[in-house]
């Protein structure tokens, strides 16, 4: 075996200066260079049983394409990873690889693990920088299925099918394909470049994308069928923002994540879009901990206001964000309030004058201070309420972000199509739903998850749906 | 790209459009909405259906110049295109089973309202319809509504044309003469709507009210046009997007929603006047 780089930390991943960054859009990470990403790839270990593997939801080859950047075969990298993954540069950027692929890596025993995200996203940069080949549409095995929704389940199954030679229709409702990595991910996490690269590539291929259609709404899933369709992928997603049912919510300056995020990125509020309004400045409270908290408050923070909170019920060990954003967002000066849980809104109301401009808009939120008590049915430790210990911040805005639930539109409108409880879509291990040939996957069955594992479900719904317009 | 099929003003801030987007034309029932954008970057505006022709494939909407997207909207021509179009969103209103029906709309409202009194009458429904205006210059539509109307009542705040006052001075004259509705269904301000909530309730008729806020992408996705209803005595939040826009007036907040509303005002009033600046420029 090769000489291995026994280093026990990974290789740091140069960044902008958080100082810098916190008032641009930008990309944070800057990715490695070759050299760098040599080095780092001489750190993997090649083991025989590959428990890295294991750990990807979409069994991304991963010591194999390790192996070709440390021969300097970037492109032969590139090629190994595109067998399983259709959107490397995506993933590389945004998978939670500390509870993945790298939470398996036998170097994480005693060091750092191998930095498997950064290398992927090496591989993707490298290859479309330098890599002009362009994709050849393979020959039409005359088959047509259409894909609902242009997010990272659409997409990936839109990929593996038309790459098969099937005709790939893919329906958006918004009017930019992508989905959550459009309006959802920011610039400065992924920058919008890539996900349009992603989607030529598509349609290279074949796929056919077409915007302005409300699947549930404009066309019925059975529709879908009468038109020629022979099977149907649902990747809809989990569209409708929670609120916490406190208080106040319905104030000017109180945002779903959702909302916010829309605004900054799809609607481009970000480049100062003189058509989109967005509020911007003073003091803002993010109210929850996963990643699309830590995306809406780092963009709070770059569209210029003073203070950004991220206020969450739990302590930092629960915070369920992805462990790279929450250190670049402390770095970036978020200010985190944890053990703190909102209870009430409060707004301005000048009751000697009612057009006072003023009126109706957010001046702050009462909290309370949490403890975390016994654990509940899923070991988390539940957090309880201290008594007496409520307070209130100072806030001109503030964003929830506790969470999605998946869109009704389509289930509303296609007869027979079971979902639980939660109104996910229910689906076997093969994707596949209560109706013949209709097959679902990513937010729109789990509620809201991580890319990755829609890219997982598109990918076995793809494979499924190949199978059974072969039969 | 969404081709304008036909333009006409209705009145000096009214503008109707014909356009092509024979999906949503196949689709759309009175109450739904379609949302555009106008050009690449403009913002998302939701805009209720005015009318659709299946034959032709076009949709037709009707809109009043309030801000820059409006502004820009009006300026375009027959022939022209149309970044976005798409629809239609929202449920439709609720017609089965209405045998009278009063319709109350106010302003570019009625543009709304005209579709829902055109379906009642196709469905052999006896039709009042009560349609307000500011001044004479700003009255749109009343052939169209006197067309599918039984009863049509025309009125202005300044007396200038039909008769002086407004909706819910001949609403409540009906309702004292002993006047049975099914229902009342109102679409315009909302100051107005809240007006005939408040006119109708004495005599316990049921009130169907057509909510129009601030919303993005009208699916549910963004809930930025969320409103608040109190439904027996409970609190509950819905979004007009994918709720409505349609609901029953009797448990709408209706200050929260004029609050909310406002949200963006100066910002508005300020994008308006640097695209009025720009069209100006352009003329010279």
């Amino acid at each position: 075996m090769a000489n291995v780089n026994m280093a026990p930390k990974r290789n740091v991943m140069p960044t902008q200066d958080p100082k810098v960054r916190a008032r641009n859009f930008d990309e944070v990470a800057l990715g490695y260079s070759e050299d760098t990403a040599i080095d780092e790839a001489m750190r993997c270990l090649n083991c025989k049983n590959m428990p890295c593997v294991s750990g990807c939801p979409v069994n991304v080859h991963i010591p194999e394409f390790i192996a070709k950047i440390r021969e300097g075969d970037f492109e032969g990298a590139y090629q190994i990873i595109s067998r399983s993954s259709s959107l490397p540069a995506v993933c590389g950027r945004v998978c939670p690889q500390e509870t993945q692929c790298e939470a398996k890596c036998v170097r994480g025993v005693k060091g750092e693990s191998v930095g498997i995200g950064r290398l992927e996203r090496f591989v993707a940069d490298w290859h479309n920088t330098f890599c002009k080949e362009e994709p050849v549409r393979p020959e039409s095995n005359g088959h047509r299925v259409a894909i609902v929704g242009s997010g990272p389940s659409g997409l990936t199954c839109a990929g593996d099918l038309a790459k098969k030679g099937y005709e790939v229709t893919v329906y958006e409702a918004l009017h930019t394909a992508g989905g959550v990595l459009v309006y959802g991910i920011p610039e400065f996490r992924l920058p919008k470049a890539i996900v349009a690269k992603e989607v030529d590539t598509l349609s290279k291929l074949g796929v056919k994308i077409e915007t302005n259609v409300v699947i549930g709404k404009t066309l019925t899933i059975d529709e879908l069928f009468e038109m020629g369709y022979e099977a149907v992928f649902i990747g809809s997603g989990a569209g409708l923002p929670n609120f916490m049912g406190i208080p106040g919510e319905a104030l000017s300056g109180v945002y779903s994540a959702n909302e916010f995020l829309t605004r900054s990125n799809l609607m481009k509020a970000y480049l100062d879009n003189p058509d989109t309004p967005i509020m911007k400045g003073g003091k803002v409270a993010v109210v929850g901990g996963g990643n699309v908290a830590m995306d809406a408050a780092r963009t709070a923070l770059r569209l210029g206001a003073e203070t950004v909170y991220i206020v969450y019920r739990r302590s930092m060990e629960e915070l369920p964000a992805r462990r790279e954003e929450v250190e670049h967002a402390e770095e970036e000066g978020i200010e985190f309030r944890l053990l703190c849980n909102p209870t009430e809104i409060i707004g301005y109301h000048n009751p000697e004058d009612p057009r006072d401009p003023k009126n109706g808009f957010v001046t702050g939120m009462k909290c309370v201070r949490m403890e975390l008590g016994e654990p509940d049915e899923k070991g988390r430790r539940r957090p309880v309420e201290i008594p007496g210990s409520e307070f209130a911040l100072d806030v001109d805005t503030v964003i929830m972000s506790i969470g999605t639930s998946p869109n009704p539109l389509i289930k509303s409108t296609t007869k027979g199509l079971e979902v639980n409880r939660k109104g996910g879509i229910v689906v076997n291990e093969d994707g596949l739903t209560s109706r013949e040939a209709v097959y679902a996957g990513g937010d729109a069955v789990t509620g809201a998850a991580t890319v990755i594992s829609a890219m997982g479900a598109g990918k076995t719904a793809a494979k499924a749906i190949d199978e059974y317009l072969n039969k | 790209m969404y081709k304008i099929i036909d333009r006409k003003a209705l009145n000096p801030t009214v503008v109707q459009l014909q356009v092509e987007a024979p999906l949503v034309a196949n689709k759309a029932k009175p109450g739904q909405f379609i949302i555009l954008r106008v050009d690449e970057n403009g913002e998302r505006i939701p805009l209720t259906v005015a009318g659709v022709d299946k034959k032709a494939g076009t949709v037709k909407v009707i809109f009043q110049i309030v801000g820059s997207t409006t502004e820009k909207l009006s300026h375009k021509a027959a022939g022209d295109y149309l970044q976005d179009f798409v629809g239609p969103l929202g449920t439709a209103t609720h017609l089965d089973g209405l045998k009278k029906v009063c319709i109350v709309g106010g302003g570019v409202g009625c543009a709304i309202a005209m579709p829902v009194a055109q379906a009642l009458h196709e469905m052999g429904a006896h039709v009042t319809s009560i349609i307000g205006f500011r001044n004479k210059d700003l009255v749109i539509l009343e052939d169209e509504f006197k067309a599918c109307s039984d009863v049509l009542r025309v009125m202005s705040d300044d007396g200038s044309y039909g008769e002086h006052g407004n909706v819910t001075m001949p609403l409540k004259e009906m309702l004292d003469k002993g006047e049975k509705f099914d229902m009342i269904i109102t679409i315009g301000p909302l100051i107005m709507m809240k007006f005939v909530v408040a006119t109708a309730k004495p005599f316990e008729v049921p009130v169907t009210v057509s909510m129009n806020p601030i919303m993005i992408d009208g699916t549910g996705m963004c809930g930025g046009c969320r409103l608040t209803l109190n439904v027996d005595g409970e609190k509950v939040t819905k979004f007009a997007c994918v709720d409505g826009p349609d609901f029953n007036g009797y448990e709408v907040d209706f200050d929260e929603a004029m609050s909310r509303g406002r949200m963006y005002s100066p910002f508005e009033r300020h994008a308006h006047e640097e695209t009025c600046n720009l069209f100006r420029k352009e003329a010279h």
